[in-house]
């Protein structure tokens, strides 16, 4: 399994890293290398996941019975509200852009760091403050607003820890927008010798999407979040009616910012997908421009359809009709990034790695999160199926089985890279089996149930619908065995896995042709790009002149 | 407990509409998510790798399969669109002949109010074959009337009025549930809707307890609280006459015109000078704080069922 033609010796890590490079609990907090910052982000997400898991467990747990019997109705709503707010804010949002974009971007395009290595320290440490305080709520009783915050509850009428939350969200929106803007400028001023624009890999292009989204759309969840402080606490009125303000005025500020924080979540996972697709069929990817395009359409569409969470509440039927005939575009460019990347498997040299088995999961769960969209964005339709377990069902599917599955074959795909070993690939491959039947057998019971009537965010619930919640729960069960595996083998893998060599898969990429892991300058000679991304079908460079480095 | 249902009851007039293109929708993503599970299964199976040192061709891509996968998705979703959008822009205007039922949402009970006076918590009795037509409001936070075997939502905001409206087809009792979160016992704020052919539903809205109309009731609280003093029979010194007012356009003090329907009189009341009539000065004082959510909607069927002087209207 050398990547070295003609030499069979293991492959070795370099002398010296990034890993090894300095030690000290300091060396990680002060670091300004963005592979280091990208790690203490994974590592804090990896916190939040396991936070925001736990609390999913008892919802689960609860709904097994239609008795709400095992948590109080207080205990649920804070347990559903803190496991949105957790997984939205502080796991999806910066999982893949945050960690692994971090980690990765300077080396695809051949930089020896972000634009501002300072800012992303901040960004982190930015991160860290907004979850402190939202963990502090937490602690403080837990908040139960559900994490889309509605006025008046959240501004008038709920007892629990709403400021803390809000403060919380309010921090870490700071820190999507600096590491938006580090990468933006990053993308455009620090490619290396030609890596022109239309050579960058698509996990790139994925990227300087969301970071557009990052940078145009939190202003506004932090405008509104100010906004309900105001009222709060100088009685100024702009969402509670009692004061002359408007509950739906809230809801469009929030999902102006929210609807297009889904893109921010599934974009980055396209990216992953496009890289592993082509990689694992040793193909070139097919249209690379129109999914590169396909992105940055889904990042413009993504502000123009906020409306479709509003068509019960009360606005206007012609603003209804708007919303929902620019939401349906955006099944277009989302079907033609699927279309693509099956294309792409077309006479390729397809292998069953763990990263090409998440990815292929992740079309498969992105294509039925992404059709039933077109259930919600249907006027007539969603009116019954709109705040039901339909709902929950479609963006679990675009968020579990899209972001996340996505995330897990970056994990996968680049933890060579990461730790310079390999994990246990059929511990991989297990695992993503177990993943994907998980959560198919927990989400899609849930679909049923919504077209059925069953409402979302209900502790109890009637009898006819249990059936339906059992199987869920056994399937999250299964679930979180699924994430548990990867848990404990990467974390074995760190110490035990073999080495992994620069090149394990024999990937294209910049990030392929340093060492595993690289060292602090990403490169030692800075690399000239003199063909484009994804140039499978060339023959390796290590194979023409060996490895350039390390 | 184990069987269940796998599609829901089908209610209402506009169910089966709904629940076509429901099932359109299903065959749709049935047929692409097959569609595209088999390419991939099938390519992994043909394509795998047998070698270590394969190079497949490179193939850049296709003008005219990109075409052709823009345009038929695109197709596609604009005769879901028109499907959607035309049964939701016919659902929305209720029949004029409905028969008008008042919804008041508070954390956690349904308050309903019959034009004949009836109320109810928690539970809507309704005749078979009869649009009914739901003005409805809510005296705190945001809640969702939600009939599922109607296909039925509409959320119930403070401060103002959302309608709804259905007209049911089957005898029988029907869940009611609030889809939008309003705290603590958000699960538990729901009952039922009873649909009872219309000789039961007489019997039902005749029986027992048979008070003051709601319009009656209204005409009391119209008299409690002066209003009367300035929009007398006749009025027009101090204040417009009520009378065959309800649904007239009229016309505003610095020009604009504006529908007198329920929302307007709703606001008249509780901040009178937002849009006074034309000829009229703005010295009405608010009756905020002093009328409650189902006064005021008792007050509106009164001033509904305040026929013109010369005998237009009804």
């Amino acid at each position: 399994m050398s990547a070295l033609t003609g030499e069979d010796a293991p492959p070795q890590a370099p002398r010296q890293h990034y890993l090894n490079v300095t030690y000290g609990v300091r060396s990680w907090l002060l670091t300004l290398d963005h592979k280091r910052i990208g790690l203490l982000y994974l590592a804090s997400i990896t916190v939040f996941f396991l936070l925001g898991g736990m609390f999913a467990v008892m919802i689960r747990a609860e709904l097994v019975t239609p008795a709400g019997d095992l948590l109080q109705a207080e205990t649920y709503n804070k347990m559903f509200t803190m496991h949105g707010l957790v997984m939205v804010f502080f796991f999806l949002i910066p999982s893949i852009p945050a960690a692994l974009g971090n980690f990765l971007i300077p080396l695809m395009i051949g930089a020896r760091d972000l634009a501002f290595p300072r800012l992303n320290l901040l960004s982190w440490y930015v991160f860290i403050v907004g979850g402190l305080f939202t963990l502090f709520a937490v602690v403080q009783g837990g908040v139960d607003t559900g994490w889309t915050f509605y006025t008046p509850y959240s501004s008038t009428y709920s007892n629990s820890a709403v400021a803390a939350t809000a403060v919380g969200v309010f921090i870490t929106g700071f820190s999507s927008v600096l590491t938006g803007l580090n990468f933006i400028v990053t993308i455009h001023k620090m490619r290396a010798p030609g890596l022109t624009w239309f050579r960058l890999p698509l996990f790139v292009w994925a990227h300087y999407a969301t970071s557009l989204i990052m940078v145009l759309g939190t202003p506004v969840l932090t405008a509104a979040v100010v906004l309900v402080a105001l009222e709060h606490l100088l009685g100024i009125g702009i969402f509670d009616p009692k004061l002359g303000g408007d509950p739906v005025l809230f809801q469009h500020l929030f999902w102006f910012y929210s609807h297009p924080a889904v893109y921010i979540m599934i974009l980055p996972s396209m990216g992953v997908v496009s890289e592993v697709i082509s990689c694992f069929s040793r193909k070139r990817i097919f249209g690379y421009k129109v999914i590169a395009f396909s992105s940055l359409a889904i990042a413009v569409l993504g502000f123009l359809v906020w409306g479709h969470h509003m068509f019960v509440s009360g606005q206007s039927v012609y603003a209804g009709m708007i919303f929902s005939f620019l939401s349906f575009f955006v099944a277009i460019p989302s079907a033609i990034k699927v279309f693509n990347w099956t294309a792409t498997l077309y006479k390729g040299s397809i292998s069953y790695d763990t990263p090409m088995m998440y990815a292929m999961g992740f079309i498969g769960l992105f294509t039925i999160g992404g059709l039933t969209g077109l259930f919600l964005a249907s006027l007539a339709v969603d009116v019954h199926v709109h705040d039901t377990y339909f709902v929950v069902a479609h963006f679990h599917y675009i968020m579990v089985g899209g972001a996340l599955m996505g995330y897990m074959a970056a994990i996968h795909f680049w933890w060579p890279k990461i730790s310079g070993r390999m994990y246990p690939e059929g511990w991989g491959r297990f695992s993503a089996l177990v993943i994907f039947i998980g959560f198919n057998l927990t989400f899609f019971p849930q679909f049923i149930l919504g077209y059925l009537g069953m409402p979302r965010r209900y502790h109890a619930y009637p009898d006819e619908f249990q059936v339906l919640n059992v199987m869920s729960t056994a399937g999250a069960t299964i679930l979180g065995v699924g994430y548990l595996i990867p848990l404990i083998y990467l974390i074995w893998s760190m110490r035990y896995g073999p080495r992994a060599g620069s090149n394990p898969w024999k990937a294209k990429g910049l990030e392929w042709e340093t060492t595993s892991p690289p060292p602090t300058e990403n490169f030692l000679t800075t690399p000239l790009v003199t063909e484009e991304a994804y140039a499978y079908a060339a023959p390796d460079v290590e194979e023409q002149e060996g490895a350039r480095v390390g | 407990m184990w069987e269940f249902p796998l599609f829901p009851e089908q209610a209402s007039t506009i169910a089966g509409g709904v629940d076509s293109l429901y099932l359109f929708l299903v065959g749709l993503t049935a047929f692409f998510s097959v569609l595209i599970f088999t390419v991939i299964f099938v390519f992994a199976i043909i394509y795998r790798r047998r070698s270590d040192d394969e190079r497949p061709e490179a193939i850049e891509g296709s003008h005219a399969l990109e075409i052709f996968w823009s345009v038929v998705p695109f197709v596609i979703v604009m005769v879901i669109f028109t499907w959607g959008a035309s049964l939701y822009f016919r659902n929305a205007r209720s029949p004029d002949d409905a028969m008008e039922v008042n919804v008041v949402g508070k954390q956690w009970m349904w308050k309903i109010q019959h034009p004949e006076g009836r109320r109810e918590i928690n539970e809507l009795h309704v005749p078979i074959g009869r649009p009914v037509r739901l003005t409805m409001t809510s005296e705190d936070v945001i809640h969702s009337f939600y009939v599922p075997a109607f296909r039925i939502k509409m959320d119930v905001l403070p401060g103002r009025y959302t309608t709804a409206w259905f007209e049911a087809t089957k005898a029988g009792e029907f869940h009611l549930f609030c889809a939008e979160y309003c705290g603590t016992e958000h699960s538990k704020m729901g009952g039922k809707v009873v649909v009872l052919d219309p000789p039961a539903y007489e019997r039902w809205v005749g029986g027992e307890e048979q008070g003051e109309s709601l319009a009656d009731l209204g005409a009391r609280r119209f008299i409690e609280l002066r209003c009367e003093n300035c929009h007398y029979p006749g009025a027009g010194e101090r204040g417009p006459s009520l009378a065959g007012l309800f649904g007239r356009i009229v016309p505003l003090e610095g020009g604009g015109t504006v529908e007198a329907d329920e929302s307007y009189f709703r606001e008249s009341v509780l901040n009178p000078r937002a849009k006074v009539v034309a000829g009229f000065q703005p010295v009405m004082p608010t009756f905020q704080g002093q009328i409650s959510e189902e006064q005021l909607l008792e007050l509106i069927a009164y001033v509904r069922s305040l026929k013109a002087p010369q005998g237009e209207g009804r």
